[in-house]
């Protein structure tokens, strides 16, 4: 066979996702059995929807569902529109080398580990020592202590994604701004259209499938609520508004040893996750759009 | 008329530098606050609080780093960690995107459709720990580079440059006798350098920062790379809250300055090869490939 070779290439990669992630997948299995590590996944007893109802029992369940859609919420209206913002403004930007420099500026954040964010946001807010702290400290010299109070947990999380996304999340606005038919802004000029009205009725429709695409994605992982930064921000005091699915699934199944529990738990924010991509897209597609498949 | 309008661009691009200027310098002062407070005498913190430069500068929580053993140890590690797996995730996906990229490969679309799903659809947690824990790869650097060996969507994306390449140029090579091994490693891949280092860097910038599947799979304390250790250091022992279960947690309570220069040494090797790699990513491999 003439392809043989390109077979035998792709065997290594089939075997990873085979392994990896699609086993992974068929191990969701023991969301319906009382799984023991030590009678192995063949031997446990399969006990239907017990860890489902048990979940949807729970009445921690309320607090998880709502925690996870508040958070993603957040995300969505605060930082979502972010990246669009400055992008349009950078695509304005006339000299090239000012513009190199600001993009070069605000796109290295994202390569910076969320432990580090984390811990510069813990050391600029600590009440003993922290910059900001010593800013925010009233006229009567009394303490903020944003890390400790619940209330502010939901906006330090937006505003580290902020923070650290929004640069990065330009790149791919500008990429579809750079390929707006520049004749139209000059017939637009001479038609005498403003700044304003040239954005809106030439920029924007031209990046509107750009927009609703990434919107798609980001239904995609609305429930994976940045689990390593929520994971780290976690503590005692926060648990209340803190608790996602994500975070769930750790402590319940990992530290708490409830395998087959915590994996009814991610199966079921899986099928939601998949449930809200698909829906988001059907959406788009029904108003037009390209859609995602 | 014309000339209102004329002030008020005018206006509008002054604005907009400066806006955009501060947008810029809040994405950098956490850097630069990080690296003065590290160099800032213990006692000029608690005093002055608020330090952006300081009156002389002090090496001792560097000093203190270097005498420690764990920090430097960790950052070996997380070296190590990042060289391999990297190398480990080029090969295994330039490996898998070469046949893909190819038109006329049966099975392409369905095998597209199989890497794709897992983008949509995944495991989670549980599942994984178990293959991973059943593969007896605790504990070990694999459970770190074989289950993020190939992420689905640099792979989409390595295969979208790849097909850029004429097809008639790897047809030419093989009239000539060269097998499909050989076209990758001779035309596909030196023609595609820029897409390999940006997914390098991609892929490297992944493992150096990536901390929770070490928290997950590696008991071993030795075997922790430096993110872990920050995450101890920084995190657990910042007094920042009561947080009992927290302190406990840590091992010590290091001083102020120790924390900040912790940081600067798990961030500073990432900001020293970006400048290398970034004149690469913006152009190319990441325009116009959102769909796959």
């Amino acid at each position: 066979m003439r392809d043989r070779l390109l077979y035998l290439m792709l065997i290594p990669g089939i075997l990873f996702f085979a392994i990896f992630k699609y086993l992974p997948m068929a191990g969701l299995s023991i969301s319906f059995m009382d799984y023991n590590p030590f009678l192995g996944i063949l031997k446990s007893n399969w006990v239907g929807l017990k860890h489902f109802l048990r979940l949807f029992g729970e009445p921690m369940f309320f607090r998880l569902f709502s925690n996870t859609l508040i958070l993603a919420a957040y995300n969505l209206f605060f930082f979502f529109p972010l990246p669009i913002i400055v992008a349009l403004l950078l695509n304005e930007l006339a000299g090239q080398k000012y513009k190199n420099f600001i993009q070069t500026a605000v796109y290295i954040p994202h390569f910076i580990s969320w432990i580090v964010v984390v811990g510069i946001c813990y050391t600029m807010l600590s009440p003993q020592s922290g910059i900001i702290t010593e800013i925010l400290r009233g006229p009567g010299g009394e303490t903020v202590n944003l890390l400790g109070d619940v209330r502010w947990f939901r906006p330090l999380i937006t505003l580290q994604v902020i923070w650290k996304e929004t640069g990065w999340g330009t790149i791919i606005f500008l990429a579809a701004l750079a390929g707006v038919n520049v004749e139209l802004y000059e017939a637009a000029i001479i038609d005498g259209a403003n700044g304003w009205q040239r954005l809106l009725s030439i920029t924007l429709p031209a990046i509107r499938s750009t927009i609703v695409i990434m919107l798609i994605l980001r239904m995609g992982n609305f429930l994976d609520s940045g689990f390593e930064q929520v994971f780290l921000m976690q503590n005692s005091l926060n648990r209340n508004v803190s608790e996602v699915f994500d975070t769930y699934v750790y402590t319940s199944g990992l530290l708490n040893g409830q395998f087959s529990y915590s994996a009814a738990v991610g199966f079921f924010k899986s099928l939601v996750s998949l449930f809200l991509i698909v829906s988001v897209d059907r959406l788009a597609k029904a108003f037009g759009e390209e859609g995602l498949y | 008329m014309s000339r209102t309008r004329r002030s008020n661009s005018l206006l509008f691009e002054i604005g907009n530098r400066v806006f955009l200027f501060l947008i810029a310098a809040a994405c950098l002062l956490p850097f630069l606050y990080v690296a003065a407070a590290s160099v800032t005498p213990p006692e000029e913190l608690l005093v002055k609080r608020i330090v952006l430069i300081p009156s002389r500068v002090d090496l001792a929580a560097y000093r203190y780093i270097l005498s420690t053993k764990i920090i430097l140890q960790s950052l070996g590690v997380s070296v190590y960690i990042t060289a391999l797996g990297t190398l480990i995730n080029i090969a295994m996906t330039a490996v898998m995107a070469y046949p893909l990229s190819r038109r006329n490969l049966r099975g392409r679309r369905q095998l597209l459709w199989m890497v794709v799903f897992t983008m949509l659809f995944n495991g989670g947690m549980i599942p994984t720990y178990l293959v991973v824990s059943s593969l007896h790869l605790l504990n070990t650097f694999w459970s770190l580079w074989l289950p993020t060996a190939i992420s689905a969507f640099n792979l989409i994306l390595m295969r979208n440059f790849f097909q850029e390449i004429p097809d008639e140029l790897v047809e030419a090579v093989k009239m000539d006798g060269a097998n499909d091994w050989q076209v990758l490693l001779r035309i596909i891949l030196p023609l595609s350098l820029p897409a390999v280092a940006t997914f390098s860097l991609f892929y490297a910038v992944g493992h150096w920062n990536s901390f929770f599947n070490a928290i997950l799979y590696i008991r071993d304390t030795a075997k922790w790379p430096i993110q872990v250790w920050l995450r101890q250091i920084v995190l657990l022992s910042s007094g920042g809250f009561a947080d009992a279960t927290a302190i406990s947690e840590a091992e010590y309570i290091p001083s102020q300055n120790t924390q900040y220069a912790v940081i600067l040494f798990a961030t500073v090797p990432v900001l020293m090869i970006y400048p290398f790699l970034q004149k690469y990513f913006a152009k190319g491999v990441l325009v116009g490939s959102v769909k796959g």
